[in-house]
């Protein structure tokens, strides 16, 4: 059951969004115009863009790889956009076909691609949820069912946190998650850091200061303690392409450049 | 050519690797696994186009369709495997000029096409989601209208809608019904049209600020006028919607219909300021309205206040019943009301059968006096009342000011103090305010509301006024006399607020307080000084000697300090000891068995009989001031002053005949000390001897005689 909304919002395409910006570095054309303006900027000033997307797209797929792995049949992907390239469902049933995907985006457009994609799948859903309002994304039903005691969750925070800005004070948010979670749950994260590419940092916030989704890069201390309650698994929080890597030359010789930070914790 | 496949599979093999290599810069979110496995694909793929005869392009399309549904869309990988395709892939017989540029030429135009596919796909799919959600929100938007309109339309209370220019674009329903008007009626229709004589002022001032974007709401009582010309009072609370920028845009009214509460509260309020019987304004009302127009009134504004009541009203109470009483005064407040509503003034009973007139911006002390009149005139025909033809007069002060002179309640004491001068005045005329006697009324009355608080304070005093024998200066006696220092009045003197204890009761605990200080100072006067000491003279009122437990104080006062009750003697007046009847007689006689004396103050005045001091128990008698004070020392004494003299030698041969000590007060000269001495009087009292002084003086005094 939906929300009751009573002053529900308007769809704007004219704002670019960070959904369909990222689609757009990845190559995809779920996007309208103003998102590919403002992306096309953002490549102008820092042409890593594209390659910095496809990497944390890539740690996306080894991180929820590894966790199907250790046995982990149930994801939670919250910010997850428009999810064309990889997306976790397929990703975790290479190794368990039953695996089971509940998505979260707050961007309504987002919600109805991903709507679209999953339309035949019984065993993904999508929900419309804000990651700002921990308590209303948790008592969403589809959540709910899916964070029911029993087997553990594999959380998926990757590139959405840094969309929180810090007044909305997102250690808490990640708090509020932690503890509703089974034992045995992992939290997957990927932040942008400040110390990866200080030189960008100043202006790729600024561009997306003028999306609906403002960025706010931080540092790796303050990623590091997204982690409290969890147990940082090997090799901890390291740069995107350093984590588990496919094989060593996939890390290049420059990880920091990824500016990505990563890791995966569980839950004890 | 039997190297040819040799040189073919070798190249096969490098071309592969290559091929490998340029997909994994972009394939890098992929599973290796999955790369190499596209990677294998397409260069299969290609290798077969290579080879195929005669040339097909469509195995080169089919590599390029499988890259760019693979997401490997960017247009620097089409450059790059172009070139890779023209460099090493080696041709065959059919010669490397033809061959190659077809080969890359199919991958590109395959790649494009593909590319056209997936992005109007991938535009298609984006599209369709954003109408899914642009519907979801149009429907939720429109679920949420019906709401807000539903419940716009079934408010039980009155909405109504402006824009900023004032014009009323809606109403809802109970709006409608609560103006009795259809919204034919409303709309097109200014909300400034809306006005009501009985707006309160600030309405309008407030609308203003709303609709000009200096306040953001405000709350009021209003009335409106309905469809059918009736009145209907609201609550009304208008609240000022801005758009996205801020700017006023329209104007939001809510309305709570409130006339029945508003109608009861008139007629409490009817019931609260007017009096039932008479239907005039009461005390309440009358103090609002003239409080109000001090609250306005300019610094010139004079204003007048007639302060009426009643002659003889208690008399008719009394003998023709309260019913007759009421209808004298229906029938006095009608004649005050027909003959001065017409002039504009206001008629109010303050209570019992007294009535006040206000006249505002008055001209002068002559209008005030010109209403006093007409009041008198109106009350000029006698009453019927019950077959009687009453007679009413009545007293009036008058009293006619600038506003800016007084305030409120003093005007009204003042008025009424003017009302008693009046009275005393001799009833059935009006008396002018007069402001000497005024401020000593006032001060009366500004005594016994302070005086309580006054002795817990301890702005009491006593002053101690010497005695003296007359025959050679010593120093016989002191008299104790009570003091107040008003914070506001300065030192008072017992005239100024005796009389006003006496009346409050007030006289009890002060008189107690007296005699314990005074005893407490003569005691520690006896000890220093021994026989040395005076005696001490403590004034009685006639209230204090009717309480028996004036014994019982002056016992355990005697008592505490260890005064030696020779030493104390109590002034009583002859108004306290008239009559032997008197319940006093007892009280005294009781106090003159504790040991102490007693002694009748301020003789000469009371004209009363003389039998009185067969049965009095006192020693004493102190020639009022009167007697003393009129007798100039004069070369050639007139009749009168010779008259004079002659009573005060009656009354030493008086005092000495009934064995009574006689003081003289008032003894201001030398000269009439020794005219006392020469007629035999005792003692005298008075400025020539000294004058009332602090405790201190009074030793200085009694150590000097000590010396000498």
């Amino acid at each position: 059951m939906r929300r009751q909304n009573w002053t529900p919002g308007w769809i704007d395409l004219d704002t670019p969004n960070a959904a369909r910006m990222y689609d757009y570095y990845l190559g995809g054309s779920h996007n309208f115009a103003a998102d590919r303006e403002t992306a096309r900027k953002a490549i102008a000033l820092w042409p890593e863009l594209p390659m910095i997307m496809r990497a944390n797209r890539a740690f996306l797929r080894r991180s929820v790889h590894y966790l199907a792995g250790e046995g982990i049949t149930r994801f939670l992907d919250i910010g997850s956009g428009i999810p064309t390239l990889g997306p976790v469902h397929e990703v975790a049933r290479e190794v368990h076909p039953e695996a089971r995907v509940v998505y979260v985006d707050r961007d309504p457009v987002a919600v109805a691609h991903s709507r679209l994609l999953i339309e035949d799948d019984p065993q993904s859903q999508v929900v419309e949820a804000d990651l700002t309002d921990p308590g209303d994304l948790l008592s969403q039903p589809e959540v709910q069912e899916l964070l029911r005691p029993g087997d553990p969750v594999g959380v998926l925070l990757v590139a959405v946190l840094h969309f929180v800005t810090d007044a909305q004070d997102p250690h808490k948010i990640v708090a509020v998650l932690r503890d509703a979670l089974p034992p045995g749950s992992a939290l997957v994260l990927c932040h942008a850091a400040l110390e990866g590419r200080p030189d960008q940092a100043g202006p790729h916030q600024e561009i997306y200061s003028r999306t609906a989704t403002p960025l706010t890069m931080r540092t790796q201390e303050q990623i590091t303690a997204f982690f409290d309650g969890f147990e940082l698994v090997e090799p901890g929080v390291v740069w995107l392409p350093q984590w588990r890597p496919d094989s060593q030359r996939s890390v290049g010789s420059h990880p920091e450049r990824m500016t990505g930070l990563v890791g995966v914790g569980r839950r004890p | 050519m039997t190297a040819a496949p040799v040189t073919a599979r070798g190249s096969a093999a490098d071309f592969h690797e290559a091929w490998e290599e340029l997909l994994h810069g972009q394939g890098m979110a992929m599973h290796p696994r999955t790369l190499r496995r596209i990677a294998a694909s397409t260069s299969g793929l290609l290798h077969r186009a290579r080879d195929e005869t005669p040339f097909d392009p469509a195995l080169a399309e089919e590599a390029a369709a499988v890259l760019v549904n693979a997401q490997f869309t960017d247009p620097q990988l089409l450059a790059e495997a172009v070139e890779l395709l023209q460099t090493q892939l080696v041709p065959d017989e059919r010669g490397p000029d033809i061959c190659q540029p077809a080969l890359a030429g199919a991958f590109a135009a395959g790649w494009a096409a593909a590319l056209r596919d997936r992005t109007l796909r991938d535009q298609e799919s984006i599209r369709v989601a954003a109408d899914s959600a642009r519907r979801e929100a149009e429907q939720a938007l429109h679920a949420s209208e019906a709401r807000f309109r539903a419940l716009f339309e079934n408010a039980a209370i009155g909405i109504g809608v402006g824009d900023v220019e004032g014009n009323i674009l809606a109403a809802n329903r109970a709006l409608l019904e609560m103006f009795g008007a259809r919204l034919e009626d409303l709309q097109g229709r200014k909300v400034n049209d809306l006005v009501h004589p009985e707006d309160s002022p600030d309405v309008w001032g407030a609308y203003d600020e709303l609709i000009g974007g200096r306040r953001e709401c405000f709350q009021c009582d209003k009335p409106y006028y309905r469809g059918d010309g009736e009145v209907v009072w609201t609550h009304l609370t208008v609240s000022l919607i801005r758009d996205e920028d801020g700017s006023p845009c329209y104007q939001v009214a809510m309305l709570e219909d409130i006339t029945d509460r508003y109608r009861l509260q008139e007629r409490l309020r009817h019931q609260a300021t007017h009096d039932p019987l008479t239907g005039l304004p009461n005390r309440a009302a009358f103090f609002e309205h003239l409080e109000e127009l001090f609250d306005k009134a300019g610094p010139h504004t004079r204003f007048g206040l007639c302060y009426v009541d009643l002659d003889g009203f208690k008399v008719v109470n009394d003998s023709l019943g309260h019913d007759s009483g009421d209808q004298l005064l229906v029938e006095v407040a009608a004649r005050l009301k027909a003959a001065l509503t017409p002039m504009g003034h206001l008629v109010a009973r303050l209570g019992g059968d007294e009535f006040v007139v206000l006249l505002e911006d008055s001209g002068g002390e002559h209008e005030a006096v010109a209403v006093a009149r007409t009041v008198l005139t109106a009350l000029d025909d006698p009453v019927l009342i019950g077959g009687h033809r009453l007679a009413v007069g009545a007293s009036i002060g008058v009293l006619e000011r600038p506003v800016a002179t007084t305030t409120p309640d003093a005007a009204v004491r003042a008025a009424d103090l003017t009302l008693y001068r009046a009275k005393e005045a001799g009833r059935g005329r009006w008396t002018l305010f007069d402001a000497q006697s005024n401020a000593r009324a006032v001060s009366r009355y500004t005594v016994s509301v302070r005086m309580p608080v006054a002795l817990e304070r301890g702005e009491f005093f006593i002053d101690y006024q010497p005695l003296r024998s007359l025959a050679d200066g010593s120093l016989v006696a002191v008299e104790a006399l009570v003091r107040w220092r008003h914070p506001l009045l300065g030192v008072l003197g017992p005239d100024e607020f005796i009389a006003t204890a006496e009346d409050t009761g007030l006289i009890l605990p002060l008189g107690r307080w007296v005699l314990e200080q005074a005893c407490a100072q003569a005691a520690g006067w006896v000890h220093r000084f021994g026989s040395a000491a005076p005696q001490l003279n403590v004034n009685i009122t006639a209230h204090q000697a009717r309480n028996r437990g004036l014994v019982i104080d002056v016992d355990r006062v005697l008592q505490a300090t260890g005064l030696d009750p020779a030493l104390l003697q109590l002034e009583i007046t002859e108004s306290t000891a008239v009559g032997p009847q008197d319940e006093s007689l007892g009280v005294l006689q009781e106090l003159v068995e504790l040991g102490l004396s007693l002694s009748v103050d301020d003789f000469g005045t009371g004209w009363s009989n003389l039998a009185y001091l067969r049965d009095l128990p006192v020693s004493a008698l102190k020639l009022s001031g009167s007697f003393v004070g009129d007798l100039n020392e004069s070369e050639q004494p007139t009749e009168a002053e010779c008259v004079g003299w002659r009573i005060v030698s009656g009354m030493v041969s008086l005092a000495h005949t009934l064995g009574l000590t006689l003081t003289a007060e008032g003894v201001e000269t030398e000269a009439a000390a020794d005219r006392l001495r020469m007629l035999g009087c005792d003692w005298g009292q008075g400025w020539h001897f000294g004058r009332p002084v602090q405790p201190d003086q009074i030793d200085r005094l009694i150590a000097a005689a000590h010396i000498v």
